[in-house]
């Protein structure tokens, strides 16, 4: 995926947060990953409509305008690997 | 299983893993089963208000990947209401099935009800076999329902239990999973509990069948990494460290067997001078927390020599609990895998034994197949009735 890309859930895989756990969750057949916070946020913002560049403008207007643009693109990178999101 | 992290800090985990094991009935026969050779007695089922209770309050207390096993959880009428109330509260539910009684319809039904995967095992990659060993004609139907179930748009994971007579077809296996499009392919070995502890002497593959299989496995793990998931595990009989047997007892899953026994995990009742808490009677809570068979090999406090000292003792936890019963008479010996086990000697040699067996016909011993007629005869033999 590139800047321009949007990316999606993949359709195998559930992300929601968990009340028992305090975070957010990444289910799969036979598992489940445990995001950090910071990973919470940006899987949020992972609907299908916002391209990178948005979800990264969004998150930085979020968090006073803090440059989180390597933090996204890493884990929009790893998250990809992973198969958790595809782009649209 | 995989991507199920523990918690170091002391705190008690949540049951992650709940499996809901809806019936011991089953239109398959499979002598593998390890489903307890009693089943015949477990006929009293939990009532549809009974689960949606058990699925309500351990979702509460953090439950969330759900397995409805059996036997053949088709089989209950209410299964689609238990899915409907699993994804209302957030389970990530998963249909452990022979799919033998499904159909497109009611597949598309349980798309409707909130399903999210649908595990559907087969018992070999040829139709002779694969019947032979399920005791039914189910071949070309699960062929059938294996597609049906992709073409709903669902994840598909594809379970097969290997043994010693499928063991040398694992690449037929797994070409026919690539044929089927599946998204996950689990070469599972045969767990030796109950029935297929019974048949041990006919399923206990040989060393030589087992290193085959695996080259073969790694290969098109290697091949098929970007498309298809391959989940192999050596059979632990042939390894020298034990597996984390139920990532630790009490500590990620939760069993409730169809009349409503919660166990830490499926074979557990076997163990002796458990109390085997009842949810009928008792609160997931409770079990969880404070009954004492949750507690009993929770943590490391009730490990033996040479556990109790061991480095790894946080890595496979001493190992499974009904491994070391029934090898060792005691359920807190170290599982006798483990090659530190004062018993691990006896292991071996029990597998050369049995491996002398293969290739011939066992007469004394012929492959029982799960049912309940047989069943109902193992109880009458045991308790003298």
């Amino acid at each position: 995926m590139n800047k321009e890309s949007i990316p999606t859930l993949s359709p195998l895989f559930r992300f929601q947060w968990e009340e028992a756990q305090q975070c957010h969750v990444v289910l799969y057949p036979e598992g489940m990953v445990k995001l950090s916070q910071s990973a919470g946020e940006i899987m949020k913002q992972v609907d299908g409509e916002k391209s990178v560049t948005t979800i990264i403008q969004t998150l930085s207007d979020l968090f006073d305008g803090a440059d989180v643009s390597d933090d996204v693109i890493a884990f929009i990178t790893e998250a990809e690997k992973n198969g958790w999101i595809e782009p649209k | 299983m995989a991507g199920l992290s523990l918690n170091n800090n002391g705190e008690l985990n949540p049951p992650l893993w709940l499996l809901a094991e809806l019936t011991y009935s089953c239109p398959l026969q499979c002598p593998y089963c390890s489903n307890p050779m009693e089943i015949a007695n477990y006929k009293d089922e939990l009532s549809t208000e009974d689960w949606l209770r058990v699925l309500h309050d351990a979702r509460k207390m953090g439950s969330t990947q759900l397995g409805f096993s059996g036997g053949e959880p088709l089989v209950r009428k209410d299964l689609e209401i238990l899915i409907k109330e699993a994804r209302k509260l957030g389970y990530y539910s998963n249909l452990i099935t022979s799919g033998v009684g499904m159909d497109g319809e009611r597949i598309a039904g349980f798309k409707e009800a909130g399903l999210d995967h649908i595990q559907v095992s087969f018992q070999a990659s040829d139709e002779e076999l694969n019947n032979f060993i399920a005791g039914t004609d189910s071949f070309k139907h699960k062929l059938e329902m294996a597609r049906e179930v992709k073409k709903q748009g669902y994840p598909m994971v594809l379970c097969f239990v290997l043994h010693r007579h499928n063991t040398d077809k694992v690449k037929d296996i797994i070409e026919l999973a690539i044929a089927l499009e599946a998204d996950y392919l689990e070469l599972a070995t045969t767990q030796y509990y109950g029935w297929a502890n019974h048949n041990k002497e006919q399923l206990l593959p040989t060393r030589k069948q087992i290193e085959a299989a695996e080259k073969v496995a790694h290969q098109y793990q290697e091949k098929m990494k970007d498309k298809m998931r391959i989940f192999y595990v050596v059979p632990d009989y042939f390894e020298d460290r034990p597996k984390p047997c139920m990532n630790g007892w009490g500590n990620v899953f939760l069993t409730i067997t169809p009349d409503g026994t919660a166990l830490p995990c499926h074979s557990a009742r076997l163990i002796p001078g458990l109390e085997l808490p009842n949810v009928k009677d008792h609160s997931i809570d409770w079990i969880w927390k404070d009954s004492p068979d949750f507690n009993k090999f929770r943590g490391y406090d009730w490990m033996k020599e040479p556990c109790r000292s061991c480095d790894e003792k946080e890595k496979d936890f001493g190992g499974c609990r009904c491994q070391a019963l029934m090898q060792t008479g005691d359920a807190a010996n170290t599982d006798p895998v483990c090659s530190k086990s004062p018993h691990h000697s006896e292991l071996l040699e029990e597998v050369r034994r049995i491996e002398g067996l293969a290739g011939q016909t066992i007469e004394e011993h012929p492959l029982v197949f799960r049912n309940m007629r047989v069943s109902k005869k193992i109880i009458t033999s045991s308790t003298g009735s």
